[in-house]
C-alpha cells in the first residue's frame, strides 16, 4: 500500500500524535476554559500548548492571536468574510482553491470588488507587474495560496507581502499546502493573516486548523463567523471583542488540538528544512520519472525547488478517474483524481474540465515508493499507447 | 484552611490565565489557577492566585511579557 494523497490529508501521522489524543481522552477529557477544576485547567493548558507550538512553527509573535477552528477553510472564511465589506476591493490569484474563491465570489455578490490576477500556465504569479497593476484606492486585501493544491507551484508571498505593506493592504495567505512542509514565517514574509490546517503537513488530525491574526489587523473590525459561549465575560450577552475568544465560540476540538501539538512538535524537532529537503529529492525524481514516460504529461512548473511535493499529471488516452481506480485496485497506490476543488487553477493550467491525477508526497514517503509509483504509471501509459 | 494571604489576578480569558501561569513559572513565582471568586466577577473562567508577598514581582513579570491584566484583588 502506497499512500500518495497527502495533499488532501497526510497519513500516516507522526509518532506521538495518536498517543497525545488518547492521553487527552483517557486522562484529561474536560472542557478547556469552562471551569476552574484541575482537569479543565489541564485541558486549557493542552490547548494553549498547541497555540504555542503553532506560533513557534510560523514565527507568530503572540500565541493568543491564533484563533483555532476546524480547518483552513473556516480560517479563510473568517479572514475574508470577517474583514471585507461592500465597497472594499480584494485581489486574489487564478490559482486559488475554492476555499478562497467561493467565499470571494459570495462577497462579490454582496458588493465587494474582486480582481483575479492571472497566473502563468506553470502557476506562477508575477508580483511586481500584476499585483501592483491591480491595486486601487479601495483595495484592502490580497488573498493568496502559498502553494497550489493542484501542482504545488509556490506563489511569491513574501514579495507580495512587501508590496502590501507599501500600499497599506492586508495579506492573507492560505498555507494549507505549505505549513510544516515549506518554511513559513509570518514576520519575515509580511503575512498579516495566515490560514493553516492541522491535518496535512502539520501532522495533526482532521478537525484542527486556524487563523493567525497579525498585529496590523484590527480585530475590533473583524466579524466572527459565529458567536456563543467562550468561557470568558460570561456576565455579558455580547460577544467578547478580543482574540482568541471572539473567534472561538463553542467547545473546541481539544482532543484534536492535543494531536496537533504533537504533530507540530514532531515537525519542529525534525525541522522544516530537513522535511523540505527530503520532499524536494522525492519530487525531483517523481517529476523527472513522469516526464520520461511517453504519453504522460506533467503540469505546473515541474521544478521541485519551485513547488511543494504535489505533482499533477495525465496519461494520454486515459481518464484521470480510470487511472486513479487502476492505481488503487492493481497497485495499491492511493492518489486523488479530478479537479481538486480548484476550477480556477485548472483553467490556468489548461486542465479544465478533465482534471488531473495528483500525487501528493509527505515526509513519510520513500524513494522506493516513488519508484513503484513511476513503474505503475509507466505500465498504464504503455498499455494506453 | 490556610492562613496565608493571597492575591488573585483576573485576566480576560482562560488562554490568558494559562499564559500568565507560564510567565510566572519562568519568573520563579508560584501560582495556581482557580475559579474566579464569585464576588469579584461572574465570569466562568479561571484566574491566577499568587501569594500576596509575590504580587509586585508577579505583576512586573506579566507586564514585561506584555500580558494584559484585568484587575488585581487581595483575597
Amino acid at each position: 500500500m502506497i499512500y500518495l494523497d497527502n495533499a488532501a490529508t497526510s497519513w500516516p501521522k507522526p509518532p506521538g500524535v495518536a498517543e497525545a489524543m488518547v492521553h487527552f481522552l483517557d486522562e484529561v477529557g474536560a472542557n478547556p476554559g469552562r471551569a476552574g477544576h484541575r482537569l479543565a485547567v489541564e485541558a486549557g493548558r493542552i490547548v494553549y500548548n498547541a497555540r504555542e507550538a503553532v506560533a513557534e512553527l510560523f514565527n507568530a509573535p503572540d500565541p493568543l492571536r491564533i484563533a483555532f477552528g476546524p480547518n483552513v477553510t473556516e480560517a479563510l472564511n473568517l479572514a475574508l468574510r470577517g474583514l471585507l465589506r461592500p465597497g472594499d476591493h480584494v485581489i486574489t490569484s487564478s490559482m486559488e482553491h475554492n476555499s478562497v474563491m467561493r467565499p470571494l465570489r459570495a462577497l462579490e455578490r454582496q458588493g465587494v470588488e474582486l480582481t483575479v490576477v492571472g497566473c502563468s500556465r506553470e502557476g506562477f504569479l508575477d508580483p511586481a507587474d500584476v499585483v501592483e497593476a491591480a491595486i486601487r484606492p479601495q483595495t484592502r486585501m490580497v488573498a493568496l495560496n502559498h502553494a497550489s493544491n493542484v501542482v504545488g507551484t509556490l506563489l511569491p508571498v513574501a514579495e507580495v507581502g512587501r508590496i502590501c505593506r507599501q500600499h497599506g493592504l492586508l495579506l492573507l495567505v492560505d498555507a494549507a499546502q505549505t505549513g510544516g512542509a515549506y518554511p513559513v514565517d509570518v514576520q519575515a514574509d509580511a503575512i498579516d493573516l495566515l490560514g493553516f490546517t492541522g491535518h496535512k503537513s502539520l501532522g495533526g488530525p482532521m478537525g484542527t486548523g486556524g487563523l493567525i491574526v497579525g498585529e496590523r489587523v484590527d480585530e475590533k473590525r473583524m466579524e466572527p463567523l459565529k458567536r456563543g459561549g467562550t468561557g470568558s465575560r460570561s456576565e455579558h450577552e455580547e460577544q467578547p471583542d478580543f482574540l482568541p475568544d471572539m473567534c472561538e465560540s463553542g467547545t473546541p476540538n481539544a482532543v484534536g488540538l492535543a494531536g496537533l501539538e504533537a504533530g507540530v512538535r514532531w515537525v519542529l524537532e525534525r525541522g522544516v528544512e530537513a522535511i523540505r529537503a527530503h520532499e524536494v529529492a522525492l519530487t525531483q525524481r517523481l517529476i523527472a520519472g513522469l516526464c520520461a514516460i511517453p504519453g504522460v504529461t506533467a503540469y505546473g512548473c515541474r521544478d521541485a525547488e519551485l513547488q511543494t511535493a504535489t505533482v499533477s499529471f495525465n496519461i494520454a488516452g486515459v481518464e484521470p478517474s480510470e487511472v486513479g481506480l487502476r492505481l488503487d485496485d492493481e497497485y495499491g497506490i492511493m492518489c486523488r483524481v479530478g479537479l481538486h476543488c480548484a476550477p480556477a487553477a485548472h483553467r490556468t493550467l489548461g486542465t479544465f474540465p478533465v482534471g488531473t491525477v495528483r500525487f501528493g508526497l509527505s515526509a513519510f514517503n520513500t524513494m522506493d515508493e516513488v519508484e513503484a509509483a513511476l513503474a505503475a504509471v509507466g505500465e498504464l501509459a504503455k498499455e494506453a499507447r | 484552611m490556610t492562613s496565608e494571604e493571597y492575591t488573585v489576578i483576573l485576566v480576560y480569558s482562560t488562554s490568558y490565565a494559562i499564559r500568565a501561569e507560564k510567565i510566572l513559572r519562568e519568573a520563579g513565582i508560584e501560582s495556581k489557577l482557580i475559579p474566579v471568586p464569585r464576588h469579584l466577577s461572574s465570569s466562568c473562567g479561571v484566574c491566577v492566585r499568587i501569594a500576596r508577598s509575590s504580587q509586585e514581582a508577579a505583576l512586573r513579570a506579566l507586564q514585561q511579557a506584555g500580558l494584559e491584566v484585568d484587575s488585581v484583588h487581595d483575597v
